[in-house]
This record gives C-alpha cells, structure tokens and sequence, in this order.
C-alpha cells in the first residue's frame, strides 16, 4: 500500500524504492530517485547494488542483499520475486506473493529491446503497479535506430561541429553508445567526466561499446565532428563552451514534444527513451492479465482513464497513488555525478 | 513527404543562419524535381490551401481517438499540429505504411491543387494513415499555413543560390517571374540551363548602401565632391511602377533587400501611379509630420492591414534616388544628374503621399558639422532625422555597399550611465552566457534612492566583455528567476553599464515611464561606483529637451 515513504508491505514490513531512510527497502533499478542512501538493509539485484555502491561508496546501507531474477526469497511470509524489467541494466519488477494473490511492482520499465540490459518480461499478476512517466498518447518512442541514423546524418553534414549528445549517466548513455555501434560507427566516441565510472562498470560486465575516451585528455581537433556524450545538464553549462558552435542534441522520451526540445535550446532531439510509452504502457497492463492497476509516477490521468474505459470491457478498476519524489532522475543524477567527476564543473 | 518533413524538422531547431543554409542546401542539392521546388515554394510561402482548416483537422481526430485523452493531449503539448501528428492512431493493418509508398510533398500539393472540399477530410485522414509522426506533423504545418520553421523566403532564396554560387539578388530579381516548382531556376543553377528571363514589367533592383563615416574620417574628402541629404529614420523602399500591356497601372513596393512588400501598404500603393523606379524611405505621416521609428513600427508588425489602421498610420514616401524613368533605366548616370531628374519627377507627380527629400546645403565640412548637429534645419521633421547622408555627385547607382560614392553620418549617440540589475542567459552560441542586461537608473523612493530598470540591451559588447560580464553575473547573483538572474545592484557593488542609445519615448508599459529607442552597451565601466550612474531625472530632462524641440520645430514651421 501506498506511504508517505513510497509502497509498504506490511506483512513482509518492507518498502519498495522508499523514498526517505527506512529500516528494510527493496530497490528496483539504480536511479537515484528510486535507489536512495541511509536504509537499514537492502534487497536488490546484483547489479543495483554495484551501482548504488559506485554512486554513494560501500556504506551506502545498513546491510545489503542480492537477488538474481527469478529467485523467489520469502520475507515474513510474504514470497518475494525479481523478474527483469528492462530499464536499466540490473533493473527489476518486484513481484510480491501471499495466499495466492500477486502483486507486481514495475518500477521503471520498458517494453522494446535494450542491448545493455536484460529484457523485460510481462508477468501475470492481479494488481499491477506501473510507472506512467509517459502515460500519454503523444509519447510513441517509435524506433531508436531512427534516432541515431537522423545523429549520424548530421555528423556527415556538419563534420567540423562536436555533436555533444546529452543521456542520463546510468542506462541512457550507455544505450546510445550501444545503438551508435550497432550503426556502425567504430570512431571513437568521447565521455563527460560524469559518465565514466558507470560507462567502465557495464564494460566490466561484458557490454561492448567499441572505443571510449574522456573529453579531458583529448584535443580540440580531436572534438570537432566528434560524438561527445554528457550529462543532460551540461549541455547548457560553462562546460559546453570549450566546444566551437556544437550541435547540441538530447537522447530522452521528451523529445518528442517540441516545447520540451526548445526549452532546452536542443538543436537535434533524439527520441530514445528508456520509459515504455503509451503503446508500451497500455500492452503490458494487458499482459500482465491484472484485474486492478495501481498508477504510481508520471501522467497518472490519461492511462488511469485508458484503464476505464478499458475496464467497462473487462471489468478491469485502476487508481493513481499520487506518490511524490519520482521521475526526477535527472536533477539528482545529474548533481551527483558531476559534483563527482573530477576536473569537471559541478 | 519524409525527406521534406526531416529538413522541416531539422530547420525548426537550427537556430545557426548558416546552418540553416547548409541544411536547405544540402537538401536542394540532394532531392531531385520537382520535389525541391515544392519545397522551395513552401519555404517561401508561395503556396496556401484554402480548405485546411484547424477545425477539419479537429473534427479528424475527433473520429479516431478517446476525447479526454485528446483533451488531455493537447493541454499536454499546446500545439494542435503536433497533438494530432503525435497521437494518430496507427491504421488497423500495421503493415499498410510499409507496403504502400508513402506520398511525396509532389503528389500532397498535386492532389491538394485538383481537391473539392468535402473530399479533402477523407484524403487528409488516409495521408495521415501513410505517414510517420514527422511526416504528420509536417503536413499539417503545410496544409494549414505558416511553417514558422524560423527561415525567411530570402533565406530559402540564399539557399537555393548558393546552390550555383550565385548571388541571391540574381534570383530576386527573376523571382516574380518565376512559378513553383522552378525546375528552370534549378536548372539555371547547376549550369544546365540559360537563366530564365524576367518577364517582370516592375522588377527590384539591388539596392545601393552607405558605409558609416566619422568626423575624422571626413577631413580626407573634398567637400565639393559630395552633396549631403538627410538621413531619415524609417525603412528603405524601392517603389516600382509602370503601366501594363493592358493599359492598367502596376505598382510594388520592395524592402531594401527585395522583398515584396506591397501588402502591407495599399495606401502607398494606390498612390503609385508612375512609371518608373523611386528609391526612398517609408515613413508614417500623421497631421503632416514625421512620425517616430516607434510608430511607423506599430504599422510595420500587423499581420492584417484594416481599414483603421490605414487611417491612424499612413504611409509615406519620400525619395532619395531615381533609377528608372519610363523606360530609361538611369542607373548609369552621375548622382547628380539623378537628382535632378528626381525633383521634376517628384514635381510632376504633385502626390502628398511622395516627396522630396531635401539636400543640406553646404560648402564646408564644418557647414556640415554644424547641420548635423542641429537637424532642426530639417523643419517639422526633425525628430525624424537619424543623421546626413554623404553622396558624391559623380557616383552612379552601384549594388551592394561599395567603397567611397556614399557615406552615412549618423547623429551622435545619446549616452547614459545606468546599473546593471538583470542578466539573462542568450539564445544560439550565447545560450549558455548571461547576454540580455536589464539595467536601471536611481530615482528617489521613500526610502532613499532605488534603481529602476530603464531599458534592456543585448548587443554593443566585445565577445571578450561578455565573458567578463557573465562572470561578474554569475559571482554576484542574489535571486533566480527561471533563466534570469538578479544581480547585486548596491550604492557601491555592481556593475556599472555606459548605455547608448538613439532616442527617448513616454511609455506607459515601463515603471520608468519611458522606452529606450536601440539601446545598446557602450563601455563597461568598472571603475564607476554604482552610486555615480545616472538618475531617472537626467533621462526626463532629455525626453522634455526633445519634446521641446519638436513643438519648437512645428510652430516654427507653421508661423512661415
């Protein structure tokens, strides 16, 4: 049930991605609106818990443990189940079972084939509790390979301007580096500081991404034509100014409203998103066969209201949480990993 | 449609001039006719669609998609365009945009053109089913009017030029005669093909510009070389006029850089009844006097020209230069010989709405000098003069901005110290500098003094001042406002700005109670306490010296 904490498992006495300090949580995925420091014990995949440690160092909880997807652990009598959710690498739907009723928390998910992390998997349950950061039926993502072919374009036209890419450090940057490969661009691609030290782990974890180098060490003549990839925030900050009329281009699902991409004086909107979009959203609630869904972050309204009508089908009944302090991975991201890189602006 | 809606799409995020240029090239180059002439002809707005309305493509979606979600899409996005090219259903068979070509921008206007307006929704709706969201949202910008991509018809023009390394005037001046989708223009351009002639009976003619010029800069001239007229402050015209094969009179007013501009001045217009090229300026005349740049520009920024606003802003020329009469082309001759043509002409027309522009008497430079500062002599429209133009008697009438024949010397900046208050970040390569200052003058308050903002400027600074300036914004930031900082504005920390600007208005808009004309940073004066800038009463002492001019100037004038 929904806290001011985040959802609570009272028979199990744990939270699901809590957003202030608790005595046991259970965390879905890495970002840091969902993966946040100060509990007493944490259940997560072996993956979070790398990368909770690699952003908030070794004592980031009380005590910590590590499930693989599809091991079931029981929790005070409550059976407890990680099952992939696509998002980031590591991430997970938390699937919580009792007397035969299942509970699936999503977490943050998509739907569409990642080649840095595990897909997802729709699981059959009867309450289904999703994200909804595109819970609209203007968000179609469509295809990424789209996305960096219109980025690889315009590295052909303009190849004396740096192309600084802007992606969330955790998942995003390391996706499109992925995508950029699987184009086939084999030039090497530059790295902000801030996308290091998660860009090493997931190599570490035998994803290939062809050559990387930091943008400190390298030249100006190096950079001009380059792929440069930074944090989302850098793109408007002192940092970008080293770089000669660049072409300031953005890989999230909000490029795909125009007002969004302005706002941020975007030159190339790329929409590659790591979030299910509507399509997503509405094919999943009705895979997982749920007969209630339970709408935790996002544009709760307009996929509470698909559900509805939906449900005057089917019976189907659905309800927003209204939880606060989600779906801000970038602002807290952004601030951690670049107070960290070092010899890099904050 | 796809490659036409990617360079779309590409263009309204480009804020670059040139790389816009390169991006509509590149496509020029690429797409073959007539595909690229449709194109060119959207991007210059040479086509409209009557039927398209918003409310066809309301009622459109309306039949394909859940109400409240639409209502909650909309709200969401703000553009009626983009929701319904966003939220478009895919068509029930997922593999019919695969398995049919989807249209071409040819084949959209082709069909658009033959279209009765009852059939448009249904060939609407099965486009729509064809195309991608890019593609969608590129057809409704189309169909509706108004790309708004951020590309003027000159920019689409320059593109399209630079295509066979030509000049952009080249094309302007065939231009009127030319018909979408221009495969002889594109033809002449890649030199397969003569340059199509201009039929066009009241063509533009590339204009001639002035370089600016100095006091000290003068004492290298023979004063006997040049003749000296007054510099007005409106905007520089060529208008055109002959009688047409059928007897009937046509007439066009030009920008200065080609632009057709006839629609906005019926007025003007009608009043054309000549034969021949005048080269002047537009101004707004109103009770017989020269009205400020500021009120010539309520006129200029109307979309629609009503009735009501013919009667409150009318337009007006007054000329410079001839370079045509009847059919004698005078382009060739001296300055001299032009002028004087131009005043029998101007006299022979006996039309209010055209007049002379007055040559200032001189022998001297210093006779000059002297004018210039006391533009008084220009009679009742004083107010109006922004300085005098040099012109040498020998000159003929060149294009472009050549070296030497013409000089323009403008009055004396009016100079002010204020304080800096506000800094915003810029647009473009400034988007992540502090570039648009608001600064304030001290008034008295209950209190004491207090600053109040006076104006805002954006330019007049060295690349190497706004670093300083960005720098001093960001170490002396007290609040935020979105994208504008406030920065310390103390009796003894800030940052003192020399602000230059063209002239003063009473403006209700303003705390102040008056509006800056082209304010821009002078100098930076970091040696300036704050407490040293001026005060609002020194501004409203100039704005009473200017008023006072002025009525001074208009009872001179009605006392002769």
């Amino acid at each position: 049930m929904p806290t001011p904490a985040g959802l609570y498992c009272g028979l199990g006495e744990f939270h699901i991605d809590p957003t202030r300090p608790v005595d046991k949580a259970v965390i879905t995925h890495g970002h840091s609106d969902h993966a946040r420091p100060g509990h007493g014990s944490v259940l997560a995949t072996p993956e979070t818990l790398d990368l909770m440690a690699l952003r908030y160092g070794g004592n980031f909880a009380g005590r910590v443990q590590a499930a693989r997807y599809g091991e079931s652990l029981n929790i005070g009598g409550a059976t407890v189940t990680f099952h992939p959710a696509g998002h980031v690498l590591g991430s997970a739907q938390v699937g919580v079972e009792h007397n035969g009723l299942r509970i699936v928390a999503s977490g943050d998910y998509k739907n569409v084939a990642d080649p840095t992390c595990t897909p997802f998997a729709a699981v059959r349950c009867d309450v289904f509790i999703t994200e909804a950061t595109f819970g609209l039926p203007v968000f179609r993502h469509g295809n990424p390979d789209d996305e960096i072919a219109k980025l690889l374009r315009s590295v052909a036209l303009f190849p004396e301007r740096a192309h600084l890419v802007g992606a969330y450090a955790l998942g995003k940057a390391q996706r499109v580096i992925a995508l950029i490969r699987k184009a086939g661009y084999a030039a090497p691609i530059y790295l902000h500081g801030a996308l290091e030290s998660i860009t090493q782990y997931y190599q570490s974890r035998g994803i290939a991404l062809g050559e990387l180098r930091p943008v400190r060490d390298a030249d100006k003549s190096q950079l001009a034509g380059a792929i440069i990839l930074c944090p989302p925030s850098a793109l408007n900050d002192l940092w970008s100014r080293r770089f000669h009329d660049p072409v300031t281009a953005f890989a999230s699902g909000w490029m795909r409203v125009r007002a969004r991409a302005r706002q941020r004086g975007i030159a190339l909107p790329l929409v590659i998103s790591d979030h299910a979009d509507w399509d997503g959203l509405t094919a999943t609630i009705t895979a997982t066969g749920a007969a209630e869904v339970w709408v935790t972050h996002g544009q709760e309204d307009a996929l509470v209201h698909f559900c509805l009508t939906q449900g005057l089908k089917n019976g189907l009944k659905a309800r927003p949480l209204a939880l606060v302090g989600y779906g801000e991975e970038e602002e807290i991201d952004d601030a951690v990993d670049s107070a960290k890189a070092s010899g890099e602006a904050p | 449609m796809n490659r036409f809606a990617q360079l779309l799409d590409r263009l309204s995020y480009e804020r670059g001039r040139n790389n816009k240029l390169r991006l509509m090239t590149e496509f020029f180059r690429n797409m073959p006719d007539p595909e690229r002439g449709w194109t060119l002809a959207a991007l210059t707005g040479a086509l409209s669609f009557r039927h398209a309305k918003p409310g066809v493509i309301r009622a459109l979606i309306g039949q394909r998609t859940d109400e409240v979600l639409f209502a909650l899409s909309y709200d969401y996005v703000g553009d009626l365009s983009e929701t319904v090219a966003l939220m478009w259903p895919a068509p029930p068979a997922l593999t019919l945009r695969e398995a049919l070509p989807s249209p071409t921008l040819s084949d959209v206007i082709g069909t658009l053109a033959t279209l009765g307006k009852s059939e448009l929704p249904a060939q609407l709706a099965r486009w729509l089913d064809e195309l991608d969201e890019t593609a969608r949202w590129a057809l409704l910008k189309l169909v509706t009017g108004g790309l708004r991509v951020g590309v003027s018809a000159r920019l689409a023009k320059t593109a399209a030029a630079a295509l066979g390394a030509k000049d952009t005037q080249e094309i302007e001046l065939i231009w009127p005669g030319l018909k979408p989708p221009y495969v002889e223009l594109f033809a002449w351009l890649e030199g397969r093909a003569e340059k199509p002639l201009s039929h066009d009976p009241i063509p533009f003619r590339p204009a001639m510009l002035a370089h600016a010029i100095d006091e000290s800069e003068l004492a290298g001239l023979d004063p006997g070389d040049f003749m000296a007229e007054w510099k007005w402050d409106g905007i520089r015209v060529q208008a055109v006029a002959a009688r047409g094969t059928d007897g009937a009179s046509l007439a066009r007013l030009y920008s200065r850089t080609g632009e057709d501009i006839s629609s906005s001045f019926p007025d003007l217009i009608e009043t054309m009844r000549f034969a021949g090229a005048i080269d002047g300026e537009l101004l707004v005349v109103r009770d017989a006097q020269i009205q400020s740049f500021n009120v010539l520009q309520q006129r200029l920024n109307r979309k629609t020209v009503n009735g009501k606003l013919l009667a409150e802003f009318p337009a007006h020329l007054r000329a410079y230069d001839l370079l045509v009469e009847g059919e004698e082309d005078l382009r060739e001759r001296p300055f001299a010989e032009r002028r004087a043509r131009l005043e029998e002409f101007v006299a022979r027309l006996d039309e209010p709405r055209i007049d002379l522009s007055p040559l200032v008497p001189f022998r001297t430079w210093d006779e000059l000098t002297a004018a210039r500062a006391d533009p008084d002599l220009a009679g009742p429209d004083a107010e109006a003069v922004e300085g005098v133009m040099l012109k040498r008697r020998d000159a003929p009438y060149l294009p472009g901005r050549p070296k030497g024949p013409w000089w323009k010397w403008k009055r004396d900046p009016l100079m002010v110290d204020a304080v800096l208050m506000y800094a915003q970040r810029g647009h473009g390569k400034r988007s992540s500098y502090y570039s648009d200052y608001t600064f304030g003058v001290w008034t008295k308050a209950e209190n004491g003094d207090v600053l109040v903002p006076v104006g805002k400027a954006y330019f007049g600074f060295t690349d190497q001042e706004l670093i300083e300036i960005d720098r001093f914004v960001r170490r002396n930031t007290i609040e935020r406002f979105g994208p504008v900082r406030e920065v310390t504005h103390e009796a003894d920390t800030g940052l003192v700005l020399e602000v230059a600007f063209e002239g003063l208005q009473r403006s209700t808009r303003h705390k102040s109670g008056l509006a800056m004309r082209f304010p821009r940073i002078n100098r930076l004066r970091w040696d300036k306490p704050p407490r040293e800038a001026d005060r609002l009463e020194t501004l409203e002492h100039m704005l009473r010296r200017m008023e006072a001019g002025r009525n001074a100037a208009v009872s001179g004038a009605q006392s002769v």
